[in-house]
C-alpha cells in the first residue's frame, strides 16, 4: 500500500507527459524517463496507445479543416501595399550600443578572432540570402508537420516552374488541397501532401490535373512513381 | 541547399522585403488558419484573422527578438486575435454553440450509428470539447508544441499546461463514455 502510495505521484507525472511523448516534443531526460516507465508498466503502455489514438484523430480533424481561400492572402498583401515598408526599429541602435560595451571588456586578440568569425558568418548568410532570391518562388517549404506520419500515398514530389510567382504557387496548392511539408529537397523539388483522407486513386487524379498546369508546375509525381 | 530559416525571413521582412513575407505566409498560413478556425469556428472570420496576424508580423518584425520560435510567435498572435474576435460575440451565442456541441454527443442519432466507427466518434467528441480544451489538445497533438511553447502561447505556467491537458483528456474520456465508448481511463 505504501509502495503504491509512493509510486502513484511518479506515475501521475509520467502519465501527464504521455501526450508530449507521443508528439515527440519531450526533452531527452523526460523522454527517457517515460520510456523507462512504459517498459515496466503495461497499464502506462496501454494508456499511451489511447493517447496515440487521440493524437491521430486530432491530426485528422485539423487536416479536414482544409485551407483558407486566396482571399486571405489578397487582403494581406493589399494591406501591405497600402501601408508601405514597416517602420524602422530602434533596436538596431541599442544592439550596437550593447555590442560596443560588450567588446570593450575583451582582449584585442579575442576581438580579432570574433571579427574573423563574424565575417565568415556574414558571407555565409549573404550567400544563402542571394540563393533564396535567385530561386525565390521555390521557397514555399515548411518544416515537417505534426502529421508527417500520414500515409506516404497521400504525398507527391513537385518542382515548381521558375516563372511561377509565390502567390501563384500558394493559390495553386490551395486549389488542389495540398500543402508543402518539406523542401527544397533534391533538384529544388518539394514534398507536398494531400489531406489524409484522400484516397490513392484520388491522389493520382489530382497529380494528373496538376501536371497540366505547366505555368506553375515543372514536374510532379506521386511518391510511388518517383521511385520507379 | 537549405531553405531560409524563419528567423532570416523575419529579418528580411523587418527591412520591408515583400518576397520574404510571401514565403513566410506560404509556410505557415495553413496551420495558423486551422488553429484560428478551431477557436472561432467561422471560416470567413478565420481568414480575416490570418490576414491580420501576418499584417502584425509585417509591422512588428523589427521587434522580434527570437526568444521563441517563429511558429510559436505566430500562434501566440493568432490566439490573441481569435480571443479578441470571440469577445465581440454575444455571450448567449457562445453558450448556444457550446450547448449544441454537448447535446450532439449524447442525443444525435448519427452519433449512435457512428459507434461502430470509433475514430468518427472520437473526432466528434474532440469537436465537443470546450474552446480551452480544444486549444490545448490541438497545440500538443497537431501543432506539436512542447510544454514550454504551449505555456508561452497560452500565457499560463508550465504546470498548468500539464494539468489543463490532463483535464482536457479526462473530459474527452467522459464525452466518449457518454457516446458509448468506455476506454478504461481515467
Amino acid at each position: 500500500m505504501n509502495a503504491v502510495g509512493r509510486e502513484a505521484p511518479e506515475r501521475q507525472e509520467i502519465e501527464a507527459l504521455l501526450p508530449w511523448h507521443a508528439a515527440g516534443t519531450l526533452g531527452r531526460r523526460d523522454r527517457e524517463r517515460v520510456e523507462r516507465a512504459i517498459a515496466n508498466d503495461s497499464e502506462l503502455a496501454r494508456r499511451l496507445t489511447l493517447v496515440r489514438e487521440e493524437q491521430q484523430e486530432t491530426i485528422h480533424l485539423n487536416e479536414s479543416l482544409g485551407v483558407p481561400s486566396s482571399r486571405a492572402m489578397e487582403k494581406l498583401f493589399a494591406a501591405i501595399e497600402a501601408e508601405g515598408a514597416p517602420a524602422p526599429v530602434r533596436r538596431s541602435f541599442d544592439l550596437v550600443g550593447r555590442v560596443s560595451s560588450l567588446l570593450s571588456g575583451f582582449a584585442p586578440r579575442t576581438i580579432a578572432y570574433a571579427a574573423a568569425a563574424a565575417t565568415i558568418a556574414f558571407f555565409l548568410q549573404s550567400a544563402m540570402l542571394t540563393a533564396v532570391l535567385m530561386k525565390d518562388h521555390q521557397d514555399t517549404s515548411t518544416p515537417q508537420l505534426a502529421s508527417a506520419n500520414t500515409p506516404s500515398n497521400s504525398h507527391a514530389v513537385i518542382r515548381f516552374s521558375p516563372q511561377a510567382t509565390a502567390s501563384e504557387i500558394i493559390s495553386f496548392l490551395n486549389a488542389h488541397g495540398a500543402e508543402v511539408v518539406e523542401g527544397p529537397v533534391r533538384n529544388g523539388s518539394f514534398n507536398i501532401r494531400f489531406s489524409a483522407d484522400t484516397s490513392q486513386s484520388e491522389v493520382v487524379r489530382k497529380v494528373q490535373r496538376m501536371q497540366s498546369e505547366t505555368k506553375v508546375v515543372e514536374f510532379i509525381a506521386t511518391k510511388g512513381d518517383q521511385g520507379r | 541547399m537549405q531553405a531560409t530559416s524563419d528567423e532570416e525571413l523575419i529579418g528580411r521582412i523587418a527591412s520591408g522585403d515583400r518576397l520574404a513575407m510571401q514565403v513566410l505566409f506560404a509556410r505557415h498560413h495553413v496551420r495558423v488558419f486551422r488553429f484560428v478556425l478551431r477557436l472561432v469556428r467561422d471560416e470567413s472570420v478565420a481568414e480575416d484573422l490570418i490576414s491580420e496576424v501576418f499584417l502584425d508580423v509585417w509591422r512588428q518584425a523589427g521587434r522580434f527578438e527570437g526568444r521563441s520560435a517563429v511558429p510559436t510567435w505566430l500562434l501566440a498572435i493568432a490566439r490573441f486575435k481569435a480571443l479578441t474576435a470571440l469577445r465581440r460575440k454575444p455571450d448567449e451565442e457562445l453558450d448556444e454553440e457550446a450547448a449544441a456541441q454537448i447535446e450532439d454527443l449524447s442525443d444525435d442519432p448519427e452519433a449512435s450509428l457512428a459507434k461502430k466507427d470509433k475514430s468518427a466518434v472520437l473526432r466528434k467528441c474532440l469537436e465537443g470539447l470546450s474552446a480551452e480544451h480544444r486549444e490545448i489538445i490541438d497545440l500538443v497533438y497537431y501543432h506539436e508544441k512542447s510544454v514550454e511553447e504551449v505555456a508561452e502561447i497560452v500565457g499560463i505556467p508550465e504546470n498548468t499546461v500539464k494539468t489543463r491537458m490532463f483535464y482536457a483528456r479526462k473530459r474527452l474520456a467522459e464525452l466518449l463514455k457518454a457516446a458509448g465508448i468506455e476506454r478504461g481511463w481515467p
